[in-house]
């Protein structure tokens, strides 16, 4: 696993954009208890910037009216929350059981022999990042990738090839 | 020839399903003035009668944890859904949240009448992303139409439902985890009791039920329990979405009436074992249930007293196929790489134990073990188990365990002999 108990600092300030101030304020009524806005919140922050940055868990922590340590821990223990920035395109392989079976590996093995990208890593031009990530659900159609919350099923080195050219 | 039952999946192959009016065209929503005209002690009744069982994994009767709900408390009662989802090998819920989300709200609606309850939240995995976006857009139109919101059916019944989105974490699937993850916290399980139908999310009495079950019930209500029971067999009725996965020829869901043997479902609706290749073992319910060699898929049937007579368990119909290609200690890293990445942190036993035995698993295919250490991640297996709070840990020794043992010779093929030092040290102990 990689090491998720550091945060990083931008230097700026961080603030919700009218969007998501929007709908935290709509979101933060379906709940008895502010706390429960902890992850909600995080994912805000995470569609406005790609990642979680330290100045975002302070925001966050006051806007719910919580301690910074509450949601820093939130925000380690789930692993999908970007604790450094991402490549534009942040590419997750699942690795588990039916992927695996169906040759993930040839995947992962193409990124590292053709891009020199391996998991936990960016491209130098911070294009693309890549990561190895836990089962995604879409056994039936293994391997899978998710590419920015997108998913693309039955996928073999070509069609990675071909998917990867569309991206610019 | 094998039939496909549509009981859950009827509208999965109409399009645009998932959009309010075409669900309506073809039947959505239909049981809602019966449902309100019946006493809600009814509902719970016919789903008991119904002998639905609880679709996550564990099989727990549906209308009997309803039951369980403390009557006279002046608290709000909550219905947490569960469409977390994370198993390696069970991808099921997924396709009702996407082609027929207007189900799964119309069985909340009843869930929601029978125990209650005006507040469902969805738990939903982070990385359903798109079924998320389609779920949410079904409860938008569902609300816009009045079919939940503020006021409900003739009696004015109020019912808000909310998406809540996980974000990784496979525990969270576990259900006070859920729970936990709802109220903001950390998703580590909590002690029981009290049960979460007593003291649940905000300590209030809550219900916990998964997205299959809950999409079982618009069925169940518009037919009866009766009918529903003539599908599948005494103990396990009516039917389930299996998704056959691993190497087959067609992997993909299927629903099926319990009851059916395990082999003939995946060759006949599966198209059997890829490539013309052999059988090597069936993992029959998501990567937690312990596998099953040829000779006894050959007599197991896809119910849950079958399986448990075959040491394994039904889990959530999720089977994974392997061909004879397959490594079989190289699948046991696999697995166990997967839960100790999800383990919570909470128990040592579990959070420890499961990275010594990944690691001792990555010595064995690595060529570097010694008999010592197969015997080492074997025992581990025994001390890890039933010693923590929830079962991830023995949803990771219970399957480790039947392949230690089921291909023990695969495991032996790759060690190294006992360095003469240690065998001097063990044959010293030994005297």
């Amino acid at each position: 696993m990689s090491d998720r108990s550091k945060l990083i600092a931008t230097g700026k300030p961080f603030k919700f954009d009218k969007k998501r101030d929007t709908e935290f304020e709509q979101l933060v009524k379906r709940y008895p208890s502010r706390e429960s806005m902890v992850l909600p919140a995080l994912w805000l922050v995470q569609e406005q910037e790609s990642w979680v940055c330290q100045e975002a868990i302070g925001y966050i922590a006051d806007r719910i009216g919580t301690f910074a340590s509450k949601v820093y821990e939130v925000a380690t223990f789930y692993s999908m929350f970007n604790l450094h920035p991402v490549g534009k395109y942040h590419i997750c392989v699942c690795r588990t059981l039916s992927c695996w079976l169906r040759g993930k590996q040839d995947i992962v093995n193409y990124f590292r022999d053709e891009l020199n990208l391996t998991p936990g890593k960016a491209t130098e031009d911070k294009k693309f990042s890549l990561e190895e990530v836990e089962c995604l659900g879409h056994c039936g159609s293994a391997p899978v990738l998710q590419i920015n919350g997108e998913f693309y099923e039955n996928m073999d080195v070509d069609k990675v090839k071909k998917l990867l050219a569309t991206f610019k | 020839m094998m039939q496909e039952a549509k009981i859950l999946s009827a509208k999965f192959a109409i399009k645009n399903s998932n959009k309010l009016t075409v669900a309506k065209k073809h039947g959505a929503y239909q049981t809602l003035d019966k449902l309100f005209s019946s006493k809600q002690g009814d509902v719970i009744e016919i789903v008991k009668n119904s002998g639905l069982r609880g679709r996550g994994g564990a099989g727990f009767p549906t209308g009997m944890k309803w039951s369980f709900l403390p009557k006279g408390l002046d608290k709000p009662v909550y219905l947490a859904v569960n469409a977390d989802e994370s198993e390696p090998g069970t991808f099921k819920d997924r396709y009702i949240l996407a082609q027929d989300p207007h189900l799964l709200i119309e069985g909340i609606i009843i869930a929601c009448y029978a125990i209650n309850s005006h507040d469902a939240y969805i738990y939903i995995r982070g990385e359903y992303t798109t079924q998320r976006t389609i779920l949410q857009n079904a409860i938008d139109e569902a609300c816009k139409a009045g079919l939940i919101g503020e006021k409900v059916g003739k009696q004015n019944y109020r019912i808000n439902i909310t998406i809540h989105r996980g974000a990784g974490a496979y525990i969270c699937g576990e259900e006070t985890a859920l729970l936990e993850s709802i109220e903001g916290k950390k998703g580590q399980p909590r002690s029981k009791p009290p049960f979460p139908a007593v003291e649940g999310l905000y300590a209030c009495p809550t219900i916990i039920n998964n997205v299959q079950s809950i999409a079982s019930l618009p069925w169940i209500i518009q037919n009866g329990a009766m009918a529903y029971k003539r599908y599948g067999i005494e103990s396990a009725t009516g039917t389930h979405l299996f998704g056959i996965s691993g190497h087959v020829e067609k992997p993909g869901v299927y629903e099926l009436p319990f009851g059916l043997p395990l082999l003939d479902v995946i060759n006949e609706m599966a198209g059997g074992v890829w490539k013309g290749r052999k059988l090597k073992g069936v993992i029959p319910g998501g990567s937690s249930c312990p596998v099953l060699t040829p000779e006894e898929a050959a007599t197991a049937t896809l119910d849950y007293a079958s399986m448990a007579e075959h040491k394994t368990m039904f889990g959530s119909g999720g089977i994974v196929v392997l061909d004879e290609t397959v490594s079989m200690p190289e699948l046991a890293v696999n697995l166990t790489q997967f839960y100790h990445h999800e383990s919570c942190g909470q128990c040592t036993p579990c959070r420890e134990g499961l990275g010594w035995m990944e690691k001792i698993l990555k010595k064995i295919v690595a060529g570097e073990a010694t008999m010592r250490d197969l015997n080492l991640v074997r025992e581990l297996c025994d001390n890890i188990e039933g010693k923590t709070v929830c079962v991830l840990a023995a949803a990771c020794t219970m399957p480790i365990r039947a392949l230690l043992d089921k291909y023990r010779d695969e495991f032996e093929a790759l060690l190294k002999p006992e360095p003469t030092d240690a065998v001097t040290e063990a044959s010293a102990e030994q005297e």
